[in-house]
């Protein structure tokens, strides 16, 4: 049976009516061994920040596996969430606190570097925005999809360490646009 | 431990052109400086992709599938039942997961300190519900029939009434936020959201219909609404499988 998809809409500007859970940010508990927050702000063409969008993470756990049964290396030891979502403030910043993900190997079994997969949902967007995380003090070497990104753009894919953390923007539009994905 | 090439990780086919809108949509006027000018660059499917976040139990509260039952009081309205199926486009039902809606009172105001128009709140209605797919993939919400609003995007501009839907699949790749509309809306021909996907079919695959058979004598209306995700490549594998 073959059935014919539902179209996207924009989430519009009161998205934070429906979407935001209080634990959304934390894809682990504050206080857990080695977690870091990732901060960023989402910002438009003219360089200013996005206050109703929402941001989304999807990642490995610290070993690279998932708990999902199309996982075919199995169920991992510890479950992990492995989500993590946050609405933009008013000054159009999110924040994640997670682990590092580890690494996954890609089709041919060759080891990605690290990366967390993300959604990007605002008003103005009729559709959601894809793009991914990379860390920039993490081994890049030898990331297939890294490589296959223009290189005066690769820079927009890595995160910057900053404080306890990494800072990682995005960018819709212009200036330092984000590379985003077809998935 | 089994490496991913020993058994084909499952893929997901693209919706056929027009099912989704451009996000250079210039009849939307918030577009304008949010779209992506570069082009997209392919991302293959492998683990992080064709995996995504399996949500269900622990997010749900006692009255979150019944709108009109969150406060003390009911909220003012046409109370309506909207009932449908999470499916991927193969027709597989989407099991124990999460759908989420939010939505306008039933003059057409949200509750957000955004919204700020001249029509009143309603102190018993958030307009925000959570429920999951059973077995089957159906979910089931009460409700109030949202009411229509105006928006400044164009001169005496009106969205439709609508309820926003979020659904997650189970990949990443179907992710999916969309808005449910009802029949024979007389505000469709000059909503550029509506008409911003480009395939008329796909267009009326957002209009719920009128379910009679699911009406509650003396109490309700009913709607009708399936949702529909990214199904996958047949693969060579699948079909041996299915043979079994
Ligand atoms: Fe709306």
């Amino acid at each position: 049976m073959r059935l014919e998809g539902t179209p996207s809409q924009t989430v519009g500007p009161y998205l934070s009516i429906g979407l935001p859970w209080d634990d959304g940010p934390f894809v682990v508990p504050e206080g857990t061994e080695g977690a870091v927050w990732i901060r960023g702000g989402v910002y438009d063409g003219a360089g200013n920040p996005v206050p109703d969008a929402m941001i989304e993470t999807w990642q490995a756990d610290p070993d690279g596996g998932f708990d999902h049964p199309d996982d075919p290396r199995g169920k991992p030891a510890d479950p992990f969430r492995g989500f993590g979502r946050c609405p933009t403030d008013d000054q159009g910043q999110y924040r994640i606190l997670t682990l590092l993900p580890g690494v996954v190997p890609d089709a041919s079994g060759a080891p990605q570097a690290r990366h967390i997969d993300v959604s990007v949902f605002a008003r103005g967007l009729l559709n959601r925005v894809v793009t991914r995380i990379y860390f920039e003090d993490q081994d890049n070497a030898g990331d297939a999809v890294l490589a296959s990104v223009p290189v005066e753009r690769r820079d927009t894919l890595l995160a910057k360490k900053d404080g306890d953390g990494y800072r990682f923007d995005v960018r819709l539009q212009g200036e330092g646009e984000t590379v985003f994905f077809a998935v | 431990m089994a490496t991913p090439t020993d058994r084909r990780l499952p893929q997901y086919r693209p919706d056929p052109d027009g099912t989704h809108p451009p996000l250079d949509y210039a009849p939307y006027r918030s577009t304008a400086l949010r779209h992506p000018t570069q082009p997209l660059v392919l991302l293959p499917q492998m683990l992080t992709e064709v995996t995504g976040p399996l949500l269900g139990p622990g997010r749900l509260g006692e009255f979150d599938n019944d709108l009109t039952r969150q406060h003390a009081g009911e909220p003012q309205g046409q109370r309506i039942i909207v009932t449908g199926r999470l499916l991927d486009g193969d027709g597989r039902p989407i099991r124990n997961s999460l759908v989420e809606i939010w939505q306008a009172n039933a003059g057409g105001r949200y509750r957000h300190t955004g919204d700020r128009w001249p029509s009143p709140l309603d102190p018993n209605f958030d307009g925000l519900g959570r429920t999951l797919t059973d077995d089957d993939g159906r979910y089931e919400f009460t409700t109030i029939k949202p009411g229509a609003y105006p928006w400044k995007n164009h001169d005496n501009a009106w969205r439709p009434a609508h309820i926003h839907f979020s659904v997650f699949g189970t990949a990443f790749t179907q992710r999916l936020v969309t808005q449910m509309y009802f029949p024979d809306d007389p505000l469709f021909s000059q909503d550029p959201i509506f008409n911003s996907i480009p395939d008329e079919k796909a267009r009326q695959r957002m209009i719920s219909r009128f379910d009679l058979d699911r009406t509650e004598e003396e109490w309700a209306l009913a709607f009708q609404f399936d949702i529909v995700v990214r199904g996958r490549e047949q693969s060579v594998f699948e079909d041996e499988e299915e043979d079994e």
